[in-house]
């Protein structure tokens, strides 16, 4: 694989993950628990979709075959969706959200604090700006995990089942790979080492697990294949969804 | 149970040099959810460099080394104002 | 008012003065309760009208267009939670409120019980119905009544991007294929009459107009504002190059006005009482998100006392 292509498969790999789990926070759209978490949702929502955007326009630049970020988000099935497949399972409840929001938004931190210094200027302005946006979604996501975790027994329970829900995710958001390690070696790195961001989540997850009461759950065997394309069934769901408008119509205007 | 969370009265500071001006108000189970509520709902903007929330008797407000996180990451929602729509010359009263 | 003959006085002199009445200045109670109502009135229309374009979110056809159809739809949760407040000023709570919308003893506006169909409702939603949202609003501003008045001033400044970027997505279907085309007509067809009907029934009608003029909450009639929206909108779909599905819609030299077909107000009278395409779903949707959303306020609400408790102790 080229350094070309290499770039443009990694500039997929996180703009996919922003623009899946926009996708399925909108869902959360007139259902929020209060108005106020109505409008806070959708303030992370609209952040992740425009980090997705940025990331899925510039991948169509690298790449040089003329896709902008509607091709790449409309005219790709889901074998060629790169995220990782935390993000593209159902919402479940308001606790299983908020588990995921805490695991993805303390990875989401870690990844982009490093991309700032990138060698690829693009990815260092991208994570320059989602890197703040990030540590809101996972302030506002640790401030729900603290009060679903010691609030009733019932959220209790419920944001036990929701970490049991998304655990099995977990691992795959800190795998290297070829991809990664090739643009993740010498002394100008364009990309992150994935598995340099396990520690550092560890302590920030593990500390507010543990503030709330709440363990990780352990011995949970990993799921994994979206870096490769190989998801889960939902995903064809949320793209027949997310896409079935703009395909109706092609080379339409919106 | 009824669980209806308080009231609280929200105070921007819309820039440097103006004091803080009460904005509207919303509900919070608590002080720290109430600044982020604040800032999603009357900030969504840029309206705002500081916030304070106030329940009954207590002023609460979020602090400056936040400021960044706070309040950066609406400065580029320029679909939220009127002007980015183009809109034909001849188009009165939109 | 459960005041004196004084208060009364002190009362209409600041609304005949143009004055603003604030939360805790004197008022007679039929005023309290007529702003009551149609504050949380108007703060159900808002939160309920998240649903119709919320459903569209999800299939935005471009990455721009579901930006801001998100941010739009937020805004409305945003409005709601101003207007509630508003509400909350006269001594009831948002609580209560919900309580009545839920148990269908308060209404919210009948355009919001009209299914989105198309994405070119969303564009209709945006020019028409928020067009006649903001003629109605824009009055509301100088209601007489302070913390309804701010709220209206802040609902409308966020409104106008809500009408522009309806009318911009009307406005690239109509310069788009023929079936884009057709979409947005079909759209206009469907929304046009039941936009004409949020001004309410006509004045001779209306129960609560003049008593609402003669406080300061209404400024102007509901025949009035339905025609400076027509008047408004007219020349705004011939730049569209859609046909507004009124054959008698013309303009009219001496009156000043384009002349036009009222809409059916049995048909109003029949969704505001129920009977609407949507007035279920709508409905049972809300208070599904309600009764779900219990555990997690509760969770917070006690969570709060927790804290509370053990900062107490270890004082």
């Amino acid at each position: 694989m080229s350094e070309q292509s290499q770039l443009v498969e990694y500039a997929l790999r996180l703009g996919d993950d922003a623009l899946v789990l926009a996708q399925r926070l909108g869902e959360w759209v007139a259902r929020a628990p209060e108005l106020e978490e109505d409008v806070a949702m959708a303030n992370v929502a609209l952040d992740l979709l425009g980090q997705a955007r940025a990331l899925l326009t510039y991948a169509g630049e690298v790449e040089g075959a003329g896709r902008d970020e509607d091709a790449l988000a409309y005219w790709r099935d889901d074998r060629d969706f790169r995220n990782a497949l935390l993000v593209e399972a159902p919402g479940g409840d308001f606790a299983v959200t908020t588990a995921r929001q805490l695991v993805f938004a303390a990875y989401q931190y870690e990844l982009y604090e490093r991309l700032r210094s990138s060698a690829d200027q693009t990815l260092a302005a991208i994570a320059g700006k989602a890197v703040k946006e990030v540590h809101y979604h996972r302030d506002h996501a640790t401030q729900w995990v603290l009060r679903l975790g010691d609030g009733t027994e019932e959220s209790h329970r419920r944001m036990r089942a929701g970490l049991d829900t998304v655990w099995p995710y977990v691992d795959e958001l800190f795998d290297a790979d070829d991809l990664t390690a090739a643009l993740s070696a010498g002394t100008a790195p364009i990309a992150v080492d994935p598995a340099e961001l396990r520690d550092p989540w560890q302590a920030y997850v593990g500390a507010v697990l543990a503030e709330a009461g709440l363990e990780p759950p352990d011995d949970v065997p990993a799921r994994r294949g979206g870096r490769q394309g190989l998801h889960t069934e939902h995903l064809g769901h949320l793209l027949a969804e997310l896409q079935h408008l703009h395909r109706s119509h092609p080379g339409a205007t919106w | 149970m009824s669980a209806e969370w308080p009231l609280w009265e929200v105070f921007v500071r819309a820039r440097r040099g103006l004091s803080h001006v009460h904005v509207g108000s919303l509900h919070a189970p608590d002080a720290e959810m109430a600044l982020r509520n604040a800032r999603d709902v009357y900030t969504r903007r840029n309206e705002g460099v500081s916030i304070w929330v106030v329940p009954s008797e207590r002023i609460t407000a979020s602090s400056p080394e936040e400021k960044d996180a706070f309040f950066d990451p609406a400065a580029d929602k320029v679909y939220r104002h009127p002007t980015f729509y183009e809109v034909p010359a001849e188009v009165k009263h939109l | 008012m459960a005041g004196t003959d004084e208060q009364e006085a002190a009362f209409y002199a600041i609304v005949d003065s143009d004055g603003r009445i604030e939360p805790r200045d004197a008022m007679p109670e039929a005023y309290r309760k007529t702003l009551i109502r149609q504050m949380a009135q108007h703060a159900h229309s808002e939160i309920i009208g998240m649903q119709p374009e919320g459903n569209w979110i999800s299939r935005a056809p471009s990455l721009r267009r579901k930006a801001i159809l998100l941010a739009k739809v937020q805004d409305e949760a945003g409005h709601g939670l101003y207007l509630y407040a508003a509400a909350e000023t006269l001594g009831v709570s948002r609580d209560h409120l919900l309580e009545l919308l839920h148990t269908h003893q308060q209404k919210y506006s009948s355009i919001f019980n009209y299914p989105t169909l198309t994405w070119a409702d969303v564009g209709a939603i945006g020019w028409l119905v928020d067009g006649a949202a903001i003629t109605n609003q824009v009055p509301l501003t100088r209601c007489s009544y302070g913390p309804y008045a701010r709220a209206m001033v802040r609902i409308c400044k966020e409104e106008s991007f809500h009408q522009r970027q309806g009318f911009e997505a009307l406005l690239t279907l109509t310069r788009g294929s023929a079936r884009q085309k057709a979409m947005a007509q079909d759209a206009l067809d469907r929304w046009w009459y039941p936009s004409l009907a949020m001004f309410g029934p006509p004045d001779r009608e209306s129960t609560h107009s003049d008593q609402s003029m003669r406080w300061g909450i209404k400024r102007f009639g509901n025949d009035e504002l339905r025609q400076r929206f027509v008047d408004m909108t007219a020349p705004q779909a011939d730049v569209l190059g859609l046909t507004i599905p009124d054959p008698d819609l013309r303009w009219n030299d001496e009156r000043g006005h384009y002349d036009f077909t009222q809409p059916d107000f049995d048909e109003l009278f029949r969704v505001i009482s129920g009977d609407g395409p949507c007035n279920r779903q709508r409905m049972e949707h809300r208070v599904a998100a309600h009764t779900e959303g219990a555990w997690v306020r509760e969770a917070a609400a006690a969570y709060a006392a927790k804290r509370a408790k053990r900062a107490e102790a270890a004082a």
